[in-house]
């Protein structure tokens, strides 16, 4: 068995021999998932689950997942500083982070064709369109189709909300923020390190103010719109969708911020700066998915 | 092609798989009973057995020739009798070749089954419309036009599918009250759900539809020959699935309108009944058995007979605090049910006189001794 | 050169040192050893259900099970089988072979690797853990239709979505390794196509894995969001549709079971040629089938739900779009045959097990077809004839082709032969008592038996004691391949020579048997012409 090189010498191909951080992260999802499911039967009326402790469960797996991620990242960047790194293995990174952010678009677009299956089908179907027309006169004579749906077949009435008002502030900051991160990218191959830090200082406030809004708008839809989870399809969809971006934007502003820690680390240079690179492109995918987001949730 | 071409084209292959089925050892008409798909007795239903036969012919050719060829080159070029392997590889008119046979086989066979989809989707100018409403585990019948309807259960005793008594040849096929249709006459149906996804199937029709909650599928049948026809949910539908029947009773054309004519009476009688039944007290000795009865036959299944439930999932009735509570807490939770669990409305399935006698029989058994009498007026009240 | 990490230290309590090894591992070998495991022992938990199914099946009425309880036994085997038995082997034949196959020192991502497989098993004891929680298992079929999984489903409901979570989020990171691996990491000389056969397949496999994976995430979240946080997206009364959960299933669903079968395909393109002593006819028309049927798989979906009330217009695309699949699906079987034709054949077990999958699994296509069609699918769906279908393309397919892969790699593997004699029982047995367990599902089917019932009709009862005779019979034959593994394993006569087989070509057979922990530290240099031959041959 070969031993690790000496630091500065680059290997073809370096395989870690073993790792703690996996088995971690896998018991840690474990934990989490457990926590999760009795969290919720605490909160909601299905079971009786009083006495567990889900939430706690839940946080302490959030914490080692937290643990985990700083760990195994911690130990990437040593060995990309050490230069263990060969651009063979940078290229695996790359690919890696395409894949994952491949597989991100189809956890999206499962909820999109929710959206267009009820847009374009289910409503119109209950009120009869197609060959629907019994299911409208049987069974929900006093529905109509329009969207967004004021009012469900089961009668259940919400209000929408205008994509001109914070919706559209938003779109502003997440495509003002894409083009930061870029400039930010720029700076970075230019080696001007306060350009740098400054474009992706202000990316990373975008974020936070974009969740800020967004915290806000929900407010709203549930105080003064009456628009819940609970208010049918459309709240359903408006929700899952928007809810599972902003955890994505949570999750990218969380990585920018880490970005911006490591370039006042030094870490980075014009070539190697693969996670900088995968961070950017993850924040990209988070704005177009915003992008169809605020057309077809908002806007149309 | 003409209508005769396909025709002709149906019937040989049709024949031709007969006489592959025949060569494993069977006669036709065996190999029709046991081993084809039903012919069933609607013009629909026949031509699904032709597209049946004609796919299975050209499946039972295209695998004729392919594990022929195998077979052959298995046995002709093993080692010991070919020692020496040919060199070629890749050709590419070949790879056309069998690229284009098959398709065109396809489209074959895509003709016939669009025709029939086609006439088969064609769900206009009924006759008669029926709405087949289901639910955790039986069946609704509503006549649209004649407005009468009723639910359809289970028949078979519980002890034949304990095995504790003889199964008979329609074991797990009868039920209380088939749905009745008339012959030569157009029967659309209209499907829906009240709790979970349901599938109306009769084999001899060749109807199946799926009966989704809240959305209304249409289906439809012409029948010919009088006569009962059998068959089942067949979309996994909680515990009793097994045990959800459909089964339809053909009548010619006049017996069917003298039907829904007895039908009509006896929907008169019913109320006139429960007039009756209302207007006296019952005893506990009247209700008692007719309430074992009801148990027996619509609690049973999830309370289990001795009241004593199953787990989380179905609650016992034996001291339970609905039951053992007040008597309006509990006509309230059988005549209405609990929304989004299987303990479903009862009002609209049992006459005051049963729901009265069921709980009352509830009340005064398993142990439970509330001494309660719940009579039929008071039912009827809180409807 | 390669560089090893290794922070074990040698000096450790043997059993600790052993856990720590299987536990921390980055090895490509070690770590498809683990899945290899892992897959064998859910078949078996999954395979000791449906004996369950069987023998409350050997007759009409009430046996053994009370409904619910059947119903769960059958939820729970098709899950375990679909995702716990023939991915997981799947991956684990990826992890041992690709690297092997394309020159390539391990995984692109060692430790991803890792955490990959080790999700898995935390995925398992979630969903096995529900059997013992009050309610009972998840008891609403392996595709959780809604509203009876949402509304009507048992509490555990929730620990099966969160475990298909755990379960997704460990198939799509091990696509990702494998499809970086393919694509990034194959040895100097190897391009895309000189890839033996089943590279290429995996490679496919693992791009419909990151497609579907995260669709069917999408459908157990939603799924949970409607159970417990009053969204209703399969809800009628608040606008959705039930329906939509099958469409949103299926669409995961379709693709997902041509990713139990895509490499079974390049398992029989491996070892065909090789004892037929003869190039794979058309490597090119193979890779572009494979290719062809995975992008035809993501329009095929709506076939599963025919009868679930869909208009006119789209029955008849996704009867034509299905339809379509016989036609590259056809490539492939006479590729097969082509390839044995005039070929100096022996039939030692690997080649026994791939001619039984290429024709059996032939015969379940064929079903397959029959089904596609609208008006006589109306007829069989949801019967027995669909349980037949799909035994079909999955026993005698997915787990026949890794049978025969374990009996044709595993010298490989381990450096030690199995017992051919046995093996050669192992296969005959496993023959008769496959279609004696599945052949006669389709005539219950076409007599009208529906699928997923605790009870039947006895109309059909001689049918169903023929396929519980089948399987009990079937299941003595896991014994025995258990049994040979072992045993060749333990005490089987030790393989010298790196080639094994007299007639296999590509990299794998040129590292000494077993194969070393580490191998191709340095790439192998792959020579035009050899290459060539390599890629054409495998
Ligand atoms: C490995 C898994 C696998 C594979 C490969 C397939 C392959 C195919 N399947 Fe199958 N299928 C399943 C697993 C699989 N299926 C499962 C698990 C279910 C049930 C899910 C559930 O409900 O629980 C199912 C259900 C299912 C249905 C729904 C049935 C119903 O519920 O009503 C349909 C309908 O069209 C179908 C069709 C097909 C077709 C057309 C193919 C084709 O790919 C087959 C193509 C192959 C051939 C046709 C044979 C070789 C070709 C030739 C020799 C060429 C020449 C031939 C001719 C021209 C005839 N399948
Ligand atoms: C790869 C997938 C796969 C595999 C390999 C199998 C293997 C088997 N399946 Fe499976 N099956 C499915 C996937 C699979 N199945 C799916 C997806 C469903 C649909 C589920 C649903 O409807 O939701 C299904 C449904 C299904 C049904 C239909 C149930 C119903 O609809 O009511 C039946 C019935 O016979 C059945 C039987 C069998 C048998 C006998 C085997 C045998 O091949 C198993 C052989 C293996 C063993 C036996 C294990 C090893 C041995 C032991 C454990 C020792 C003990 C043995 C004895 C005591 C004899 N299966
Ligand atoms: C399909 C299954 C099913 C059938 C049939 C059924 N029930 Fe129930 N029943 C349930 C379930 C499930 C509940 C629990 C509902 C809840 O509170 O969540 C229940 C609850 C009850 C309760 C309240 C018990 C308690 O302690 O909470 C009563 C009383 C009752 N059922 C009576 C009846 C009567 C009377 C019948 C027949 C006329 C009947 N049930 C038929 C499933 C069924
Ligand atoms: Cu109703 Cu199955
Ligand atoms: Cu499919």
């Amino acid at each position: 068995m070969s031993e690790a090189p000496a630091v500065g010498e680059t290997p073809r191909y370096y395989v870690p021999h073993t790792s703690v951080w996996p088995i971690v992260g896998s018991v840690a999802l474990f934990i989490m998932a457990y926590g999760l499911v009795t969290m919720i039967h605490q909160t909601t009326d299905k079971v009786a689950a009083e006495g567990t402790h889900g939430v706690w469960i839940f946080y302490i797996g959030l914490g080692i997942v937290a643990f985990m991620l700083f760990g195994w990242f911690g130990t990437v960047i040593r060995e990309s500083v050490t230069g263990m790194n060969s651009g063979l293995m940078d290229r695996s990174y790359r690919m890696g982070m395409q894949w994952f952010i491949v597989s991100e678009v189809m956890f999206f677009a499962a909820f999109f064709g929710a959206l267009f299956y009820a847009r374009v089908i289910s409503v119109p179907w209950l009120a009869g369109a197609g060959s629907n027309l019994e299911t409208h006169t049987f069974l929900w004579p006093d529905f109509a189709d329009v969207w967004p749906l004021f009012m469900t077949p089961g009668g259940t009435e919400t209000e929408a909300m205008e994509a001109w008002g914070l919706p559209f502030i938003n779109t502003v900051i997440l495509v003002t923020s894409s083009v930061t991160v870029t400039f930010a990218h720029w700076a970075l191959k230019k080696s001007q390190r306060i350009a740098l830090g400054v474009w992706l200082a202000i990316t990373v406030l975008l974020g936070a103010f974009f969740l800020l809004l967004q915290v806000v708008e929900y407010a709203e839809a549930y105080e003064e719109l009456g628009l819940t989870l609970g208010s049918g399809i459309y709240g359903s969809t408006f929700f899952m969708l928007t809810g599972f971006h902003g955890a994505h934007v949570t999750m990218g502003t969380v990585m920018l911020a880490v970005m911006l820690f490591r370039v006042f680390s030094g870490h980075f240079t014009p070539e190697n700066h693969f996670a900088f690179e995968a961070t950017s492109w993850y924040w990209h995918f988070v704005d177009v998915v915003w992008l169809f987001l605020f057309t077809f949730v908002y806007w149309f | 092609m003409t209508r005769n071409g396909i025709r002709r084209v149906i019937a040989t292959f049709g024949q031709l798989c007969s006489i592959v089925l025949v060569i494993f050892g069977y006669s036709q008409a065996a190999v029709a009973q046991v081993f084809d798909m039903r012919e069933g007795v609607t013009e629909i239903s026949q031509r699904v057995q032709n597209l049946h036969h004609i796919s299975l012919g050209v499946c039972v050719v295209v695998g004729i020739v392919v594990f022929g060829a195998m077979f052959y080159t298995m046995y002709a070029h093993r080692r010991s009798k070919h020692p020496v392997p040919a060199k070629f590889h890749e050709s590419t008119p070949v790879e056309i070749i069998w690229t284009i046979i098959p398709t065109l086989i396809l489209i074959g066979m895509a003709v016939p089954a669009t025709t029939a989809l086609i006439d088969i989707e064609d769900n206009s100018d009924p006759d008669i419309t029926v709405l087949v409403t289901a639910s955790q585990w039986k069946w609704h019948y509503q006549y649209v036009e004649a407005d009468i309807g009723f639910f359809s259960n289970l028949a078979t005793p519980q002890d034949a599918i304990n095995n504790l008594i003889e199964k008979e040849e329609t074991y797990i096929l009868d039920v209380d009250n088939p749905l009745v249709i008339p012959t030569n006459q157009k029967v659309r149906f209209l499907m829906t759900s009240g709790d979970v996804i349901h599938s109306w199937w009769v084999p001899d029709f060749a109807v199946k539809q799926d009966a989704v909650p809240g959305f209304i599928n249409e289906a439809w049948t012409r029948v010919d020959v009088p006569g009962v026809y059998r068959g089942q949910c067949t979309e996994l539908c909680g515990m009793n699935h097994a045990y959800m029947p459909v089964v339809v009773e053909v009548l010619p054309e006049e017996e069917f309108d003298a039907w829904i004519e007895d039908q009509r009476v006896a929907a008169a009688l019913a109320g006139e009944q429960a007039v009756a039944d209302r207007s006296r007290t019952w005893t506990m000795d009247e209700l008692m058995p007719i309430g074992e009865q009801v148990y027996i036959a619509q609690c049973a299944t999830c309370h289990l007979p001795d009241g004593a439930g199953q787990g989380i999932r179905y609650p016992a009735l034996a001291a339970s605090e609905i039951v053992n509570g007040p008597v309006e807490g509990h006509i309230d939770r059988v005549m209405n049910g609990v929304a989004d669990t299987e303990m479903q409305a009862w009002a609209p399935q049992l006459s005051d006189r049963d729901i009265a006698a069921v709980i009352t029989y509830e009340r005064n058994s398993f142990g439970n001794a509330t001494g309660d009498i719940v009579q039929p007026l008071t039912v009827f009240e809180s409807r | 050169m390669i560089a090893h990490a290794d922070t074990i230290p040698k000096q450790r309590h043997p059993l600790i040192a052993f856990l720590l090894r299987w536990l921390l591992t980055t090895n490509h070998k070690e770590i498809g050893t683990l899945y290899l495991c892992l897959a064998f022992l859910l078949f078996f938990i999954g395979g000791a259900m449906a004996m369950v199914v069987r023998l409350e099946l050997f007759q009409p009425g009430l046996q053994f099970t009370q409904p619910d309880f059947y119903n769960q036994m059958v939820t729970l085997h098709g899950l375990i089988m679909v995702f716990g038995a023939v991915m997981p082997a799947f991956v684990g034949l990826a992890n041992w072979l690709v690297p092997l196959m394309i020159g390539a020192p391990d995984m692109a991502l060692p430790r991803l690797n890792n955490f990959s497989f080790w999700i898995l098993p935390f995925a398992f004891i979630l969903l096995l853990s529900s059997m013992f929680m009050e309610g009972g298992a998840p008891n609403f079929g392996w595709t959780f239709y809604a509203p009876l999984s949402t509304t009507y489903g048992p509490p555990s409901t929730d620990y099966f979505i969160l475990g298909v979570h755990l379960m997704g989020v460990s198939s799509v990171l091990g696509a990702i390794n494998v499809m970086v691996t393919i694509l990034n990491m194959r040895a100097p000389g190897m391009t895309l196509f000189r890839m033996p056969l089943f590279v290429w397949t995996w490679l496919i496999t693992a791009f419909l894995l990151i497609m579907a994976m995260p669709v069917l995430a999408g459908a157990v979240t939603m799924m949970l969001t409607d159970r417990h946080f009053g969204t209703s997206f399969f809800e009628a009364s608040g606008g959705g549709d039930p329906v939509l959960f099958q469409h949103v299933f299926w669409f995961f669903g379709h693709p997902e079971v041509y990713i139990m079968i895509l490499p079974g395909f390049g398992i029989a393109s491996q070892i065909i040629p090789t004892f037929a002593r003869k190039k794979l006819f058309g490597y090119h028309s193979m890779v572009i089938a494979t290719i062809a049927i995975a992008l035809l798989s993501f329009i095929v979906w709506g076939h599963h739900m025919f009868a679930a009330g869909m208009p006119l217009a789209a029955e008849l695309f996704f009867m034509y779009a299905t339809m379509l699949i016989a036609v590259p699906t056809g490539v492939k079987v006479f590729n097969w045959v082509a390839t044995m034709w005039r070929g100096s054949m022996t039939f030692e077990t690997p080649m026994l097990f791939a001619v039984g999958f290429v024709i059996m699994f032939t015969i379940g296509g064929f079903s397959g077809l029959m089904l596609a069609l609208v008006p006589a699918d109306f007829q069989y769906h949801d019967t027995f004839f669909v349980v037949a279908h799909f035994h079909y393309v999955l026993y005698p397919g997915a787990i026949f082709g890794t049978m025969a892969a374990v009996y044709y790699w595993l010298p490989k593997w381990s450096g030690r032969m199995y017992d051919e004699r046995l093996g050669k029982i192992h296969f005959w047995t496993a023959t008769i008592a496959v279609n004696l367990t599945f052949f006669p599902m389709h005539f219950s089917g076409l007599a009208g038996m529906p699928r997923r019932i605790v009870d039947y009709s006895i109309a059909f009862a001689d049918f169903n004691m023929l396929s519980s005779i089948g399987a009990g019979l079937l299941g003595l034959t896991q014994i025995l391949f258990l049994y040979i593994v072992v045993k060749a394993l333990t005490s089987g006569e030790k393989v010298t020579d790196a080639q094994v087989w007299e007639g296999a070509e590509g990299l794998e057979w040129t590292l000494p048997s077993p194969a070393p922990l580490h191998s191709f530290e340095t790439p192998p240099v792959i020579e035009p012409d050899d290459a060539h031959a390599a890629a054409d041959r495998a």
